[in-house]
């Protein structure tokens, strides 16, 4: 691996506040391979500061890419260029010497822009706040043994469990739709014999929520699982449809 | 100060059946009159705000971050523990009690340890109920695997990502209390002060990170899960943002602040690669076991491609040293094994770096990539994106790094602090893990404490308190307020020309780490407290923050987080520099043995270190809580 300082174009996108209109700036600085690239921001930032400028704002907390804090559009790619791979774990070494990078916030109507690359994703929340649960008080569970769940089953349910809320899916996709995300939580409670009682409320509830968030509809591009840095399934979207129209043709009564 | 534990009577066993028995209850339909703060949403704090708003309390919940689901929890690895005994591996309740005081070198409170082990299995219970996607066998039954200083399998997992699946449980927990509004939740709200009336913990101040206003909350009681203070060392394994304010608040107002100098320092971890660095990664200790950790016997390897060095030329370190426990010797040990390595000069990393390998070429040969990708893949991809080398053909380099703070805020056995009414939770109190945290036991205490100890010790203050009315009117809120923003102004007007990270990296790199990090002594400790408040002063006369704060402002959030760091690096240094002993994670050159073993000393120091404010600018004052054995042998640990 090389060490050699690498000299990189950004174009940022700038934005005081949620009405301020917002442009791309340009910056010039330099990185090394090994930094990742919120550490490239750090440095770029730390420049910033020195000559009295406004640093740019940007979500991140863990930096091991499973918080879903951080969020950018990397040259016009959700969390970068690296399949499976959050900002945060995105390195320099994926980008060259003389490379111009645009960042971008996640854009969609449900994700107001907050401050530069921020934004606000309180609406996942709301939609997990709908029905996104089993209903279980703390409390007089039976032992965990006591219910068995195939391993199969329980492997295809954490692939769904993995997702980090981080919206990528939603950034990436040309509907700003949330399906991903919805159909991850229910296809993972559904792979469940606990999550069986409340199955069609939860896909009808958190579907109604999605609806009212602003959230788009989808149109089957598919844009949203490449860009999930968790590789959440395509077919979390086929699981939610059938969940969906299961309960509307039963009534959606649990 | 009192520090009475208030340990219930009887024999261990049958204390928290007891005490349960004897706290006062709150009647169901006199619930909702008490309004309860629950500060922090990880693991602690959202199982404690959704079970106590199912109890029918009102909560209102705050985070820092924008989800309650981004709590730093969300980041642990490698298990949670309980003493299930599923393998039938001869576990139990009592052993799981006594392996955690022993990892704990024996300075944590038995009653509490002993709570702890009971209730893990509920835990396990309750968090597949909710659908938590536990590794499982292919009967169907949870599976469990080995974790560090432990010679059983009882820790229970979600691939290498146990703390997001325990933490997503606890999520969905509290957002169906929120669906339901019975918890209120603040989000991107960070906690400034803590206010007391009438010498009660009555609510909190705020500052809202979006529009930057200050505002008060008033409840009838105060629970604290804001998580530990790695990150005052500036490199640790933890989130960016997490930070000691919540708790050194809460101190400043008098509550006392046990064992600071008990840190843990992970011996798994991708090592520093430059100084750009801004934190550091964990790799979870499940990898060792099946990765072997070694470095090169003769010096002159060092630099050697790792398949060029033949095993007769290795030196695995960990399974000459400790043959019973080999590469699953606790933490502690493990760390210090390598930084013993690594200082004979045999570090597998140039440039000053530091490194060991772990090598997983063994596991490979004997057990099959697949089944290694099947327990580790994601840890692997983890590795392989920030570092650029696949460890399924060359070895993982790592190195210790600051990943836990087993001291915190003292608590009773009903986990409340010396302030009335202040309650703490999880990693911010000090209680179950005594001077080091065995692996998985974190997430087990975190919700043992929030789902199943809070929910009913809570009530029996509530009950008794008799505290009466008080809103966001009264004068000490208003004086909390405007301290609160009296601070922000002052940082805000500096103008200096440096910035918070400067100050932090000086604080944490070149004090914290070096003086009070994996071994210390007088002379180092003594140093780091002429140097810290130094630089606190500096910090106070050329920091730049930029902005203003009525608005999004990230850099002074952080210079307020700093200089709360600035203040408290000095009482940690007070606390290990008195420990005249090892112990745990807290080790100290002038006392170790012929082989280089943390040397306790029980007759002087078995106690809980309780740290009082006094005042800016004079020393606190040293409270004692003796720490009595009755159960667990005192002895030295053994664990070759």
């Amino acid at each position: 691996m090389s060490d050699e300082t690498m000299r990189i174009t950004l174009h940022v996108w700038r934005q005081k506040g949620p009405n301020d209109r917002g442009s791309l700036q340009s910056y010039k600085t330099e990185a090394n391979p090994h930094m990742s690239f919120l550490e490239m921001l750090d440095v770029l930032n730390e420049q910033l500061l020195s000559k009295n400028e406004d640093p740019i704002a940007f979500d991140h907390d863990c930096r091991e890419g499973i918080c879903g804090m951080c969020s950018m559009v990397i040259n016009g790619r959700p969390h970068g260029p690296r399949n499976a791979t959050t900002t945060c774990q995105l390195h320099m070494r994926s980008f060259k010497d003389g490379d111009e990078i645009y960042i971008e916030p996640w854009q969609a109507k449900a994700f107001p822009i907050i401050k530069d690359l921020m934004v606000d994703r309180s609406a996942f929340d709301r939609v997990i706040a709908s029905g996104g649960y089993i209903s279980v008080g703390t409390g007089g569970a039976p032992d965990a043994n006591a219910i068995p769940i195939g391993k199969k089953q329980a492997d295809e349910a954490f692939d769904y469990a993995a997702c980090i809320g981080c919206g990528a899916c939603v950034a990436a996709c040309p509907n700003a739709s949330a399906m991903l995300f919805v159909g991850a939580k229910v296809a993972h409670l559904s792979k469940f014999p606990q999550g069986q009682v409340e199955r069609k409320g939860r896909a009808l509830n958190m579907v109604a929520a999605m609806d009212t968030e602003g959230f788009g509809a989808c149109t089957n591009h598919g844009e949203c699982a490449s860009a999930c840095p968790k590789e959440i399934p395509l077919e979390a979207i086929m699981v939610l449809n059938r969940e969906y129209a299961r309960a509307q043709l039963s009534g959606g009564e649990d | 100060m009192d520090l009475n534990a208030r340990i219930p009577s009887g024999p261990i066993s049958e204390k928290w059946d007891k005490h349960r028995f004897d706290l006062k209850l709150v009647n169901p339909a006199n619930k909702r009159k008490f309004k309860v703060i629950v500060v922090g949403s990880g693991l602690a704090g959202a199982s404690a705000a959704a079970t106590l708003a199912e109890l029918g309390y009102h909560v209102d919940c705050f985070c820092f971050q924008d989800s309650p689901r981004r709590a730093h929890s969300i980041a642990a690895q490698g298990g949670i523990n309980a003493a299930k005994n599923y393998p039938n591996d001869g576990d139990s309740v009592y052993r799981l009690f006594y392996d955690t005081v022993k990892g704990g070198d024996y300075r944590a409170r038995e009653a509490n340890v002993y709570r702890l082990a009971q209730i893990s299995n509920q835990i396990i219970d309750q968090c597949a109920s909710q659908g938590v996607p536990f590794a499982r066998e292919y009967g169907g039954q949870l599976a469990n695997r080995s974790f560090g200083g432990a010679q059983v399998s009882r820790t229970f997992y979600a691939r290498g990502q146990t703390g997001q699946q325990l933490l997503l449980g606890a999520y969905s927990a509290l957002e169906r209390m929120i669906g339901a509004k019975k918890v209120k939740m603040h989000p991107r709200t960070e906690m400034l002060d803590l206010v007391l009336v009438n010498g009660h913990a009555r609510g909190i101040v705020t500052r809202n990170l979006i529009t930057g206003t200050i505002e008060s909350h008033s409840a009838d009681a105060v629970v604290l899960a804001t998580g530990g203070y790695g990150n005052v060392f500036y490199l640790s394994t933890n989130a960016m943002a997490s930070n000691v304010t919540a708790a050194y608040r809460c101190y400043k107002r008098g509550a006392g602040f046990a064992n600071p100098c008990f840190t843990q320092i992970h011996p798994t971890c991708i090592p520093v690669s430059g100084d750009y660095q801004s934190k550091l990664t964990l790799m979870s200790e499940s990898l060792r076991n099946d990765g072997r950790v070694w470095v090169p016997k003769d010096k002159a390897d060092c630099r050697k491609a790792p398949k060029d060095i033949p095993p007769s030329a290795r030196d695995y370190y960990l399974e000459r040293k400790y043959p019973a426990f080999g590469n699953l010797v606790p933490r502690d040990v493990a760390s210090r094994a390598a930084k013993e390595a690594v200082d004979s000069g045999r570090s597998v990393l140039d440039q000053g770096r530091s490194a060991v390998y772990l090598d997983f070429e063994t596991a490979i040969a004997r057990d099959g990539k697949d089944a290694i990708a099947d327990r580790y893949g994601n840890l692997f991809d983890m590795y392989e994106r920030i570092s650029g080398e696949n460890p399924y053909t060359t070895p993982m380099r790592i190195y210790p790094a600051v990943h836990y703070t087993m001291g915190g805020l003292w608590v009773d056995y009903n986990l409340m602090s010396t302030i009335p009414g202040l309650h703490v939770l999880g990693e911010a109190n000090f209680s179950d893990h005594g001077a080091n945290r065995l692996g998985a036991s974190a997430l087990m205490q975190g919700l043992a404490d929030g789902y199943f100890v809070i929910p009913y010790t809570i009530g029996n203050y509530l009950a008794t308190a008799k505290q009466g009315d008080v809103n966001t009117d009264h004068p000490a809120f208003k004086d909390a307020e405007k301290a609160a923003q009296d601070k922000l102004k002052r940082l805000l007007n500096v103008g200096g020309d440096k910035s918070v990270d400067y100050f932090h990296r000086k604080l944490g790199v070149d004090i914290m780490w070096e003086h009070c990090g994996m071994a210390r002594d007088k002379q180092g400790l003594e140093k780091a407290l002429q140097m810290i408040p130094e630089l606190r002063e500096r910090f106070w006369r050329e920091i730049r923050v930029p902005g203003s704060s009525s608005e999004v402002n990230l850099w002074l959030e952080k210079a307020n987080r700093v200089a709360d760091f600035l203040e408290f690096g000095e009482i940690m240094c007070l606390d290990a520099l008195n420990r005249e002993e090892s112990a745990g994670g807290h080790f100290r050159l002038e006392h170790q043995t012929a082989d280089g073993e943390a040397k306790r000393d029980d007759e002087n120091y078995a106690y809980g270190a309780v740290w009082e404010y006094k005042g800016d600018g004079v020393a606190p004052a040293l409270n004692k809580e003796p720490y009595t054995f009755e159960y667990v042998k005192l002895a030295t640990r053994n664990y070759a």
